[in-house]
């Protein structure tokens, strides 16, 4: 077992752990980081989004060995007015998907910046256009939330983002 | 997970003569599906050789006009690039319209290329599957069929493959680069996957140590004018029940050039060449676009509860082409 380097919120560590581990058992199991969620396990839900320079990612589906050389991004070390937008609201209910929410709406927020289609964004031409909720809608869908707190979820990003 | 040994690969020889020498290797990609597949025990290689990195992460016009896609471009890359949008916008379409944002940005051409056809029988180890342990049988047959196949399935295997961009792209007459320690073969991605017959085990015309590097779009006029829809029982996020990949170029209301394929209905990425062949030449009319959707299905077969599919087709493809031709039409 080599040891691995990987580098989180700005900090190297030094990790001694099998190729079969995931980024997100990594950062939860190895690193203490439980901020990161485990909800499927499976790429289908989202809870485990987390940054890898910059952009997300699902670290279930992520071996740590793959994203060594990559800066993570974790919800403890990120500082972004999209929380206290979620706070005011409502963006979640219990809570477990809203780390994942907040990382993905970063990345979500770059990539549109970055002129980054969706499948509802129409022809070139029609870049830089708003962040409709519909394009957030849209963004997001690989973040599911089991209370349903969509409307504040959509809300809470369009206030950022416009 | 089962304990498997982890080689990164610093350049295309390496990696295709690291899998070549080793029983049981694999070439890693994004890890999108290989590594899901691996945590629910279906695929257990004992080395992974990544090629993730490797340096084929570029998308390149081409002489003729056409655009050549390294097949380590992540998918969120390929749909962003300008080129892909403005002259193969099917293309962009359905890489958009496949996963999520987050699996997008992990996921490469070639994995998704060759990501495993399946259904959720597939992934149920408790149930047979004559995929993942050939003769076993087949669990779908009896169960639930909402997403099997309707053309080019077996006895042995229903199941369809999932790939949105395969559908654009074998519509548009794509042709995939292979390497192994044999050298280099160039395979049009029409023929890259197989039917399921009686050996759905294997689904591709691939061997073990053949890497795919690259994938070559030719020029397609048609492609200008283009476009991917796709039907599913969400919005967003979801495989297709059915899709449709297609480019029309029209002289007046005369098509010139038809391009059709169809996802989430076969075991491979559905070229419709019997509906290409009655809309080529004829009026775009609905009658037409009828009768071309007509062709394809003809052999199309229910299995089980998706008979709704064959009509969810027909009127999926005729949809499409009518948009094609009302913007296709325009000045």
């Amino acid at each position: 077992m080599a040891e691995l380097r990987v580098r989180v919120n700005g900090a190297d560590h030094l990790l001694d752990i099998p190729p079969q581990v995931s980024l997100l058992d990594a950062l939860r199991e190895h690193l203490g980081l439980t901020g990161t969620k485990k909800g499927c396990d499976q790429g289908a839900c989202g809870a485990c989004t987390v940054l890898a320079d910059g952009e997300r990612i699902n670290a279930c589906l992520a071996l740590a060995v793959q994203y060594a050389d990559r800066e993570i991004t974790t919800i403890e070390g990120i500082d972004h007015p999209i929380q206290e937008a979620f706070v005011r609201h409502d963006g979640f209910q219990c809570g477990y998907c809203t780390s994942g929410q907040i990382c993905s709406a970063i990345g979500m927020l770059a990539e549109h910046k970055d002129g980054m289609p969706s499948a509802v964004t129409g022809e070139p031409s029609a870049e830089g256009e708003e962040l409709t909720d519909e394009e957030i809608r849209e963004r997001m869908s690989g973040n599911l939330c089991r209370c349903g707190a969509y409307h504040g979820i959509v809300e809470a990003i369009g206030e950022v983002a416009r | 997970m089962r304990a498997f040994s982890y080689v990164s690969a610093p350049d295309v020889a390496t990696a295709v003569r690291a899998v070549s020498e080793t029983p049981n290797a694999k070439f890693l990609g994004g890890g999108t599906n290989l590594v899901d597949l691996m945590r629910e025990n279906i695929e257990h290689p004992d080395v992974l050789v990544d090629v993730s990195r490797l340096p084929l992460n570029g998308v390149e016009e081409l002489p003729d006009g056409g655009l050549r896609i390294g097949a380590t471009v992540r998918n969120s890359a390929l749909a962003a690039h300008p080129l892909v949008r403005t002259r193969y916008p099917v293309v962009s379409q359905a890489v958009l319209n496949g996963a999520s944002a987050q699996l997008r940005n992990m996921a490469t051409v070639g994995g998704n290329l060759l990501q495993r056809t399946r259904c959720l029988y597939f992934y149920d180890t408790a149930s047979p599957c004559n995929k993942r342990e050939p003769g076993s049988g087949c669990a779908a047959l009896g169960g639930f069929t909402r997403d099997a196949g309707i053309l080019g399935v077996s006895e042995r295997c229903v199941a369809t493959h999932p790939s949105d961009l395969c559908v654009a792209l074998v519509a548009l007459g794509a042709v995939v680069e292979v390497e192994s320690t044999r050298g280099t073969r160039r395979i049009p991605l029409t023929d890259l996957h197989r039917l399921p017959a009686d050996t759905p085990q294997r689904e591709t015309v691939l061997e073990r140590d053949e890497l795919i590097t690259a994938v070559e779009l030719p020029p397609v006029p048609a492609a200008a004018n283009s476009r991917y829809r796709k039907v599913r029982d969400r919005a967003s996020y979801a495989f297709a029940l059915v899709s449709v990949a297609a480019a029309l170029r029209l002289d007046g209301d005369t098509i010139t050039e038809a391009r059709l394929a169809l996802g989430g209905i076969a075991p491979k990425p559905w070229r419709a060449n019997e509906a290409e062949h009655v809309l080529t030449g004829a009026r775009a009319t609905e009658e037409t676009f009828d009768r071309a959707a007509a062709a394809e299905l003809d052999r199309a077969q229910a299995v089980g509860d998706n008979a709704f599919k064959i009509e969810l087709t027909r009127r999926t493809i005729v949809a499409t082409l009518r948009e094609l031709t009302h913007e296709g039409s325009r000045p």
